[in-house]
């Protein structure tokens, strides 16, 4: 094997933390994905668009003088009224539908909001220069931006801040019980209807963060949505709905996994290699689940 | 087969041949609409019929078109030299090697999906509701993006497919393809119809209405499963070989797998016509083509937007399509029995 992560250890080390501060980014997408899905049961394809819009925020704020870095508390504003907008004119009308309903409905947001994105703001790659410098490890072996360690404690100060709401607040409650069993929750007087919007509002915000970031530390294109939509639907089923520490865990391995594809394959076999990956969980985990149903037999 | 419906075929037939005559200038919308027709015919199996709404069958088509124009390339010349060279005319067809080439690449670019089909059946077709959804669609994507990476097969510069031999007449080429879509739209139409009236399709049924059930009734459903998705590749494949020839340039994302194009519209067209119908298919395609020809020629640049706006629609509001909002119209049509009593009790609930 003369692959030259083989040879130099110091370029492991690299992919490796390179890894865990995209995993984190893409921990957070996730965690709006595990939320919208536990309590609405609806999957959105639109995901990653939401996430690209985010970061064509930051980016504007860029363009005219202010620091990106800013993006990470306006998007989030912004965002949740699109989300919420969104909510009310399509998503709304599938939540009780036939999963298969909102996937496709979803889809055609998505394909929607990729091409008024490319109307909107071009068909370049574009990023938000936030110009933090870069951090040498090792003897200058390893290079970080302070960029990504940036957006990896902001992402990490947003899960946590949002995480301590779901716990303490009313609507935090409001939303887990309906998480729970919306029925029950509509009898004792939870509005529904409501939480369900708020939720879809909550995720998109936390998609305009983690847009932000990305905005920040890698490059945005409209076309890029689905890949982060497909990483953050792979991260919810690894970890499973609801359980935190696996979201960030499986995050980060994916981010790890990402990063030594992308130095093994090649760069353009790096996205190719994810939606594989996503096939192979998929199919790992019909293996594994029907041979608990056979004990059950 | 009664006699209004033999009129009809008859009518149909008539008019599919007549159409390149009678319509010269549309000749290759023409052809397209066959092969959208076939492409929602083949969604339909498993999205209407067995209840496995797929985004993965435009895997099939994409393999189905490399491998057509790979083996009509690579019966007679250097495949590699010929995808380096990006089409120049460094070797050049004779007319009996570009037909010989064709046919022999159609029959591969219909049996190899139908293999793959059987083999990763098994694997994918376990998967249940949305996780055969995004699993299918995961698989379409990483196809695109794989292929775009080997060069062989062109990479990312794309492969062109050998031109049109020159056999006298400028319509020759024209006319070939849209024969070659409609003879294959008539055998998938047949053949669907045919299986359509055996006991296969009620066993897909059984599997889409309860498949726990059904397997507990001694269906193996597994099997069933994977020989419904075999059908679905081998025509899929077939489509995509002749659409390989009839754009002329096989791109990895963007003419091959083109989930977010020719993916998406298998799906609408069949749930535009009416899932799990025999016609709807065939009149979501027409429908759906018709518009789209005629938005994508007015509103150029705004065509994604229609259509995700389209979609949107559709999804939440039509959702039963045409024919079930036929059926819902005219039940009698449709062979329910309709009890008058009922019917006004209805009414009067209403």
């Amino acid at each position: 094997m003369d692959f030259l992560v083989f040879q130099y250890p110091m370029i492991t080390v690299q992919a490796c933390l390179d890894g865990i501060l995209l995993g984190v980014l893409f921990a957070l997408i996730a965690y709006g994905m595990a939320l919208q899905w536990g309590v609405m049961n609806i999957i959105n394809i639109a995901q990653g668009d939401l996430v690209i819009l985010g970061g064509y925020i930051a980016y504007f704020m860029y363009l005219y003088g202010i620091h990106p870095a800013w993006g990470v508390i306006v998007a989030p504003v912004i965002m949740y009224f699109v989300g919420i907008a969104i909510y009310k004119l399509v998503i709304n009308k599938v939540v009780d539908r036939d999963l298969f309903i909102s996937i496709l409905a979803t889809f055609g947001i998505s394909i929607l909001f990729m091409q008024l994105m490319n109307f909107a703001f071009g068909a370049d790659v574009v990023l938000a220069n936030s110009g933090y410098g870069t951090t040498m490890l090792f003897d200058s072996n390893v290079v970080l931006p302070n960029s990504k360690i940036f957006s990896a404690f902001i992402s990490i100060l947003f899960a946590v801040c949002l995480v301590i709401y779901m716990k303490k607040s009313k609507l935090g409650r409001a939303i887990r019980a309906t998480a729970q069993n919306a029925r029950a929750a509509k009898i004792l007087g939870v509005d529904t209807e409501k939480v369900y919007a708020a939720t879809f509002g909550i995720n998109a915000a936390l998609c305009g963060v983690a847009g932000a970031l990305i905005s920040i530390t890698f490059t945005i294109h409209p076309y890029m949505g689905l890949p982060y939509t497909i990483r953050s639907f792979m991260i919810v089923i690894v970890a499973g709905l609801g359980n935190l520490p696996g979201v960030a865990m499986s995050g980060m391995g994916l981010g790890v996994f990402e990063e030594f594809a992308d130095y093994i394959l090649g760069t353009e076999f790096r996205i190719g290699s994810v939606f594989l990956l996503l096939v192979l969980i998929l199919v790992y985990r019909r293996f594994k689940l029907s041979r608990k149903r056979e004990y059950l037999k | 087969m009664n006699k209004n419906n033999l009129i009809l075929y008859i009518g149909i037939l008539i008019f599919g041949l007549a159409a390149p005559y009678v319509f010269p200038a549309f000749k290759v919308q023409l052809s397209i609409l066959c092969i959208l027709i076939v492409l929602a015919i083949t969604w339909n199996i498993q999205g209407g019929e067995m209840g496995y709404n797929t985004f993965g069958n435009i895997l099939f088509y994409g393999l189905g078109m490399y491998l057509c124009a790979s083996v009509q390339v690579g019966m007679f010349f250097p495949l590699a030299e010929w995808t380096e060279s990006g089409g120049e005319k460094t070797f050049v067809h004779t007319p009996a090697q570009f037909f010989q080439g064709m046919a022999m690449g159609l029959v591969v670019a219909a049996v190899v999906p139908t293999i793959v089909a059987g083999l990763i059946g098994y694997a994918i077709l376990g998967l249940r509701g949305h996780y055969f959804a995004i699993c299918t669609l995961g698989l379409g994507v990483a196809a695109g993006e794989i292929s775009g990476g080997i060069e062989i097969i062109g990479a990312g510069q794309g492969f062109t497919t050998p031109p049109f031999p020159n056999v006298g007449s400028l319509e020759a080429r024209g006319e070939f393809f849209y024969f070659l879509s409609f003879l294959v739209l008539i055998l998938t139409f047949l053949a669907v119809k045919a299986i359509y009236s055996t006991r296969f399709k009620l066993i897909l049924n059984a599997i889409r209405d309860n498949e726990d059930k059904a397997e507990a009734m001694g269906i193996e459903t597994m099997k069933y499963k994977i020989i419904g998705w075999m059908i679905s590749a081998f025509f899929c494949g077939l489509a995509g070989g002749i659409m390989g020839g009839l754009v002329g340039y096989i791109d990895s994302t963007d003419v091959a797998f083109d989930g977010r194009e020719m993916g998406v519209f298998m799906v609408l067209m069949a749930i535009l016509g009416g899932k799990g119908t025999l016609w709807g298919p065939v009149i979501g395609a027409t429908v759906f083509h018709i518009f789209k020809e005629g938005f994508w020629t007015f509103f150029l640049g705004w065509q994604y937007v229609a259509l995700g706006v389209l979609i949107v629609v559709i999804v939440i509001y039509f959702p039963e399509g045409i024919m079930g909002w036929l059926r819902e119209k005219y039940p009698e049509r449709f062979g329910e029995v309709v009890d008058e009593a009922d019917r006004k009790a209805q009414v009067e609930i209403k």
